[in-house]
């Protein structure tokens, strides 16, 4: 069987180098093969108009050359670019231990892009911001929430620079989602060298205790090496907080547990935690 | 959720907001001069612009494009008007609305692919022709007066472009009716306005329920028009979607679409409007002018209804010379004037079904019956053509027995053919048929085959059919193979 991708998704943006090196970081590791992934989205707002109202003889037909002849500059320009970015993402991505790292190009909407290569990936790597944003801002791309709704196979979401992680912190909640994600872990070589923070934001009782240890032991069994800590505060409080403690370099997160309809009266963990977040996150469905 | 709404309506905000301010500008004087066409008062043409714009734009499957009450519709409507009044054209509407959601659901948009190319020109060219001869009642028996007015207005909407910055900013059919309201009202001419024409919209449109004895006589009276204008709509808007498809390089969901328009219809009969469908021509004018997503065909029918409550008094004084010019700018762009060049360079299939469309529109007046004889004739012309990819090769001749091998598609119209190929007076003793590089396509041929075997043992010979299987798969209706292209290729070895 071939072997399974990583594939790195860049834009051009800031945060495209730092996809790039947590990419090859993560290629080495798992000793898979590197796809950077450009996508040329269409821009669907015209670049110019005219307002004069009157169509004439053949308007529709020069109207179609018009249109045609402005995209079609428009894409050539934005496939040369790719590829002088993808020329770069593989040449460091190479000198930084990447396993056969290649580029490709596609015609697509993001989302649409990334489920057509699903099947041969098995963990994705996406900036936290496109290249149509502010960096300082603390939010997330316009991508981020439908990419990680839609797509089932591991994400991680890179961030500002990279630096080599050497230790993780797992928020870990109980829940089926998360008992999954340490399953996940467990069995996967890419965390398996760091030391690991299993964190439990919750009551200081004997139930918690008890689910805490389980999920531990698990990944002590495939011979991890965490620690369990049980903590008390609001959620996305205490994990900052915790991870400022500890020094934590890399956050691992099951995601949108809740349907969309509840995130949207009530908020969603996942976004506040994804924005906030000044460490890569892996992101477990 | 949010960010879906985003990416749907507010990714050219701006572009869509000044599209769509255009198109309602434009949108006035085509709704005033179809409602004039199908004899109703223009407030009927107006609230159903209005509402057909504004709900497609939410429900519809084609973001950008324009719909609105139509020419195509409004001829329709025209003898249903005469004999029974306008409360039976609202009835008619709703009863549109619901048939063209139904064709939504059983997934009839996909019928299209049955129109050809050429049908689609006809239907455009013949569009534009019939916008146009409507013109002509306003143009006849009138002082010259409206002929030098609606001269100047058509040079005003083809030169004001021409100006540079403003002309681009100004759309021309505005600066045309605005300039030929100010000429008439200083020169106090005497020629007609649209305020001769009926009532204008004075309030909001409200909801009411059309004024008709709900029982069996009266959708026997509205039956027949409703199924023309679902059908008739639903293909101006097919194609429409289609042309707009093409200009921005996207897709639309045309099933959806369909439910959209009926949707739409179904509001506009309950606002008192009639009904309407996609516009060709508004739809090229919003996409000229920058419009992308939902919020062009939205802001269209919100700016039309402002324009038309706040403006009502003013729209009266608009002379019908000013709206027969953009009325007569609108059939020029319409029409496909490729298709005119293309004419020399198009096999003549093609141009007879293109002409034979527009002929038979012309003729009466109801699209739908041109594209059904387009349609017909364009699948005529194509079963001939594929009829002579057959040929029968009379092969070898050894000791009496001779030997037939069938090559290409035998169906209803080959099928004649086929049996004139055989030599039935030559004397031979045996015939081997070989069908294996044959297609029988429907029981035509097969029944030729089997008289073919008749006459030979008539005529005292022996017949073997050889191949028989290979060539009659073709004949079963539910192929199954449309998504395993390694089992058409098997089907249609050999060729």
């Amino acid at each position: 069987m071939k072997k399974l991708q990583v594939t790195a998704c860049i834009d051009g943006s800031a945060i495209s180098s730092s996809v790039c090196d947590t990419a090859a970081w993560a290629s080495a590791i798992l000793d898979a093969p590197l796809a950077f992934l450009h996508v040329l989205e269409k821009t669907l707002s015209p670049s110019r108009e005219d307002l004069s109202g009157a169509i004439g003889l053949g308007s529709r037909e020069h109207l179609l050359d018009e249109l045609t002849l402005l995209d079609e500059k428009r894409n050539k320009m934005a496939i040369e670019h790719g590829k002088h970015l993808l020329d770069d993402a593989i040449q460091r991505a190479t000198s930084a231990g990447a396993v056969e790292a290649i580029g490709e190009q596609r015609h697509d909407r993001l989302l649409d892009a990334l489920l057509a290569c699903e099947d041969k990936t098995r963990l994705y790597v996406i900036g936290r911001l496109g290249e149509d944003h502010d960096p300082s801002k603390q939010v997330i791309g316009s991508h981020i929430e439908n990419v990680v709704r839609a797509i089932h196979t591991p994400i991680m979401m890179a961030t500002g620079t990279f630096t080599t992680p050497s230790n993780y912190m797992l928020a870990y909640d109980g829940s089926e989602t998360s008992d999954k994600a340490i399953d996940r872990i467990a069995s996967s070589p890419l965390l398996a060298k760091l030391s690991g923070h299993v964190v439990m934001v919750g009551k200081e009782n004997q139930e918690n205790r008890t689910r805490l240890e389980a999920a531990c032991k698990t990944l002590t069994d495939k011979e991890h090496q965490v620690e369990a800590h049980l903590v008390q505060g609001e959620v996305n409080a205490s994990l900052m907080d915790f991870q400022q403690r500890f020094n934590i370099e890399l956050k691992v997160m099951g995601a949108y547990g809740h349907s969309r309809i509840r995130d949207f009266i009530v908020g969603s963990n996942t976004t506040k935690m994804l924005a906030t977040s000044t460490v890569p996150v892996l992101i477990l469905r | 959720m949010l960010e879906t709404i985003k990416q749907n309506w507010f990714f050219n905000t701006r572009g869509d907001l000044l599209a769509g301010l255009v198109v309602a500008l434009a949108l006035i004087p085509e709704a005033i001069a179809f409602s004039i066409i199908a004899g109703v008062d223009p407030k009927v043409g107006l609230y159903a612009s209005f509402c057909i714009a504004v709900v497609t734009a939410v429900v519809g499957g084609r973001p950008g494009m324009i719909s609105a009450a139509t020419g195509a519709m409004a001829l329709l409507m025209v003898t249903l008007v005469k004999q029974h009044g306008l409360e039976y054209l609202l009835a008619a509407t709703l009863l549109t609305g619901v048939f063209q959601i139904a064709a939504g659901f059983l997934q009839l948009g996909s019928l299209m692919r049955f129109v050809s190319r050429s049908v689609v020109t006809g239907f455009v060219n013949a569009l534009a022709i019939l916008i146009f001869m409507a013109q002509l009642p306003e143009l006849t028996n009138v002082t010259w007066h409206v002929y030098a007015m609606t001269a100047a207005g058509l040079g005003i909407i083809y030169l004001f472009p021409l100006l540079p910055t403003v002309g681009k900013i100004i759309p021309s059919p505005l600066v045309c009716i605005i300039s030929m309201t100010i000429v008439a009202i200083l020169l106090n001419l005497d020629i007609r306005t649209v305020g001769d024409m009926g009532q204008l919209p004075d309030t909001l449109p409200v909801f009411l329920w059309p004024d008709v004895p709900l029982n069996l006589t009266t959708l026997q009276i509205i039956l027949p028009y409703s199924i023309g204008l679902a059908v008739v709509g639903l293909l101006e808007s097919m194609m429409t979607a289609t042309i707009v498809d093409d200009l921005t390089d996207t897709k639309s969901d045309k099933n959806r679409e369909c439910k959209g328009q009926g949707i739409a219809n179904i509001g506009a009969g309950l606002l008192g409007g009639m009904a309407g469908c996609a516009m060709i021509g508004q739809s090229i004018i919003n996409v000229k002018s920058g419009g992308r997503g939902r919020l062009s065909s939205f802001s269209a029918g919100v700016f039309l209804l402002i324009l038309i409550v706040f403006l009502g008094d003013w729209l009266k004084q608009i002379p019908m010379a000013a709206l027969v010019a953009v009325m007569i700018m609108v059939s020029i762009g319409t029409f496909s004037w490729d298709s005119l060049r293309n004419l020399k360079k198009h096999p003549l299939s093609s141009n007879i079904v293109m002409i034979a469309t527009v002929a038979v529109v012309v003729a009466t007046h109801n699209l739908a019956i041109g594209v059904f004889v387009g349609v017909l004739l364009a699948a005529l012309f194509f079963a001939n053509k594929i009829g002579r990819f057959m040929v029968v090769k009379d092969e070898k001749i050894e000791d009496g027995h001779r030997h037939y091998k069938v090559v290409g598609q035998v169906f209803f119209a080959s099928a004649d053919h086929f049996m004139e190929s055989f030599d039935f007076k030559e004397v031979v003793d045996r015939v081997t048929i070989d069908l294996h590089q044959a297609h029988f396509w429907d029981i035509t041929s097969v029944a030729a085959l089997d008289k073919i075997v008749i006459k030979f043992r008539r005529e005292g010979a022996d017949v073997n059919i050889v191949g028989m299987n290979e060539a009659t798969r073709t004949v079963v209706d539910r192929f199954g193979v449309h998504d395993k292209p390694e089992e058409v290729e098997k089907m249609m070895a050999g060729h």
